[in-house]
């Protein structure tokens, strides 16, 4: 009994998620082994090696998966999941990307996006949109699993030492190819991992006024997010967004401004620890979830916010 | 080319969802059905390509009960040529879907396959990816910009750090993201002239593929619910309460 999980990386650094997913995997099984498939990724290898959880470090370093093509990654995942009876990833875009490609190659049906591990074989997931809870069994003899990283805390980081085993690459089938990644960069946290975040709607009626928003966010060192009304709008990218399309995000802190709290909005943010909700119209759904509502004019709120939070003699960090 | 579009019904997206008290389901009698957002995309995606000239064929395909035809009769409404309907009464896994699209596939061998990203009602996330694997092909999953070319196809994928562009070869697999365009409504002549579009039909259990479930669903239950919370006066109370009652900021 182990498990094998993919690590998620950029070939220099391991990417936050992966530690989440580390955590979920070790409720699975202790015996977790990581897989770092890169190019110029042994810093990456490294960095896993030293989480304490992590039992066995396999490092596979080729051209082919510099950019995690999933066509290329699949084929790699499935023949050293031989000795394994779980494989683990995380259910973001880089998870849910590759994963059912190895579930396909192997036979096996995938259990996507688990929020909670009650055992080996027994899962809990959100479906509907997280509207609803299944408590799923797989009764496959190897299992594919994808890890909704927001509900599980991350692994420690340092202090472990496993062992980096070399793994062995594979033909690739040379029928995709990369062209080019467009990151968003931002000063900000990311706004899956960021402690507060402040999101805005179709309330604020342009992007230039999203500057209300990031005003807000830097005073507090948030993330910022967006409703897919926002985004749809042309306000703010596409990266911003909050919901079942979205991002899932789960803050201590979640600040929805001009929201009016679609059930795909909702869908993103409603496990966050504390909601406050800042919206004209005093019967928005998004009330109907706060922890704290107020029910105002967010032109004339939010500068007031900003004014408030100023007077502050310390903020959280 | 030959495009082939699955679609699948679903609970109607602005449906409040409810479970039900044996903890078997969620109610699903004398609720609004209707076609999963994100196959909206991908047959307009599909029909948009057709009145581009480069594709000569569009092919709706859907599994589910009788009345899934339904939505093989909307993709046909606006602007698919003909359906197939794949009968089944009961829930079948994305990777038994997955096995039944690959027959389609061999059978009509399209260029490309369009999917919706995810289904909105078991939230999956699997069948583009695993009929691609089945099939050998490459996939591009969250497209949001399609590029066709002669051999192969350009996607823009929308990724969590921002966007990222592939070009796969052809055939491939294309998975959809909402914002890759605008789905048309189907006009009334336009509904009245799909009625006389061909559909064909097939039994999934005929066609000779393993689509016995794998997973169990041991219960079905409603997440936590917040408990209410309270209204503010104004904004110097707001900070007053995140500062000294919740201590988040």
């Amino acid at each position: 009994m182990s498990v094998l999980l993919i690590a998620e990386h950029n070939n220099k650094n391991l990417k936050p998620f992966t530690l989440n997913a580390i955590t979920a995997a070790s409720k699975i099984d202790a015996e977790v082994h990581v897989l770092v498939a890169g190019s110029g990724s042994e810093n990456v290898a490294k960095e896993v090696a030293a989480v304490p959880s992590v039992k066995k470090v396999l490092h596979c370093d080729s051209p082919n998966y510099q950019n995690y093509l999933p066509e290329n990654l699949a084929p790699l995942v499935t023949k050293h999941s031989e000795k394994y009876d779980h494989i683990v990833a995380s259910a973001n875009t880089f998870g849910k990307n590759f994963m059912p490609r190895v579930a396909a190659a192997l036979d096996i049906s995938q259990v996507s996006d688990v929020i909670k591990v009650n055992g080996p074989d027994t899962f809990v997931r959100p479906i509907y949109a997280g509207n609803a809870f299944a408590t799923v069994k797989s009764n496959d003899k190897k299992r594919c699993v994808t890890i909704r990283p927001t509900s599980f805390e991350p692994a420690p980081k340092i202090g472990g030492s496993a062992q980096i085993e070399k793994a062995e690459a594979v033909d690739v089938p040379n029928f995709s190819k990369f062209i080019k990644r467009e990151e968003t960069k931002s000063e900000r946290p990311e706004l899956g991992t960021a402690r507060i975040v402040v999101s805005g709607g179709r309330g604020l009626e342009s992007g230039e006024n999203f500057k209300l928003i990031t005003d807000i966010a830097d005073k507090l060192n948030a993330a910022v997010g967006a409703s897919r009304a926002a985004v749809d709008a042309g306000y703010i990218s596409n990266d911003h967004q909050v919901g079942q399309t979205g991002k899932v995000v789960v803050p201590d802190l979640y600040i929805a401004v001009g929201i009016s709290g679609a059930i795909q909005h909702l869908a993103g943010m409603k496990e966050s620890k504390i909601i406050v909700a800042i919206n004209k119209d005093g019967e928005a759904p998004i009330f109907s979830i706060a922890d704290y509502g107020l029910e105002a004019d967010l032109f004339k709120a939010l500068p007031e916010f900003l004014s408030e939070l100023n007077k502050l003699n310390t903020i959280q960090k | 080319m030959k495009i082939l579009v699955a679609v699948k019904r679903v609970i109607d997206y602005n449906v409040q969802i409810r479970v039900k008290e044996d903890g078997s389901g969620v109610h699903t009698d004398n609720v609004k059905m209707s076609t999963n957002p994100p196959d909206d995309n991908a047959t307009e995606e599909s029909v948009k390509l057709k009145e581009s000239g480069k594709v000569k064929e569009v092919v709706a395909v859907t599994i589910g009960e009788d009345k899934a035809q339904e939505t093989v009769r909307k993709a046909l409404a606006v602007g698919a040529d003909r359906g197939i309907h794949v009968k089944s009464d009961t829930y079948i896994e994305p990777l038994g879907i997955a096995k039944i699209l690959k027959k389609i596939v061999e059978k009509e061998k399209p260029d490309m396959v369009f999917l919706g990203k995810q289904a909105i009602d078991d939230d999956c996330n699997q069948t583009g990816q695993m009929l691609a694997a089945m099939l050998n092909w490459p996939q591009a999953t969250f497209s949001s910009k399609v590029t066709l070319k002669d051999k192969s196809v350009e996607i823009v994928r929308e990724i969590d750090e921002g966007l990222e562009t592939v070009e796969v070869n052809l055939p491939a697999v294309v998975t959809c993201d909402l914002r890759l365009n605008e789905p048309r409504y189907a006009s009334l002549p336009n509904i009245m002239k799909a009625k006389k579009k061909p559909i064909d039909q097939l039994v999934a259990k005929d066609l000779g593929v393993d689509i016995a479930n794998r997973v169990q669903q041991l219960k079905v239950e409603e997440p936590p619910k917040r408990k209410a919370g309270i209204k503010v006066a104004n904004v110097a109370e707001l900070v007053s309460k995140l500062k000294n009652e919740a201590k988040v900021i």
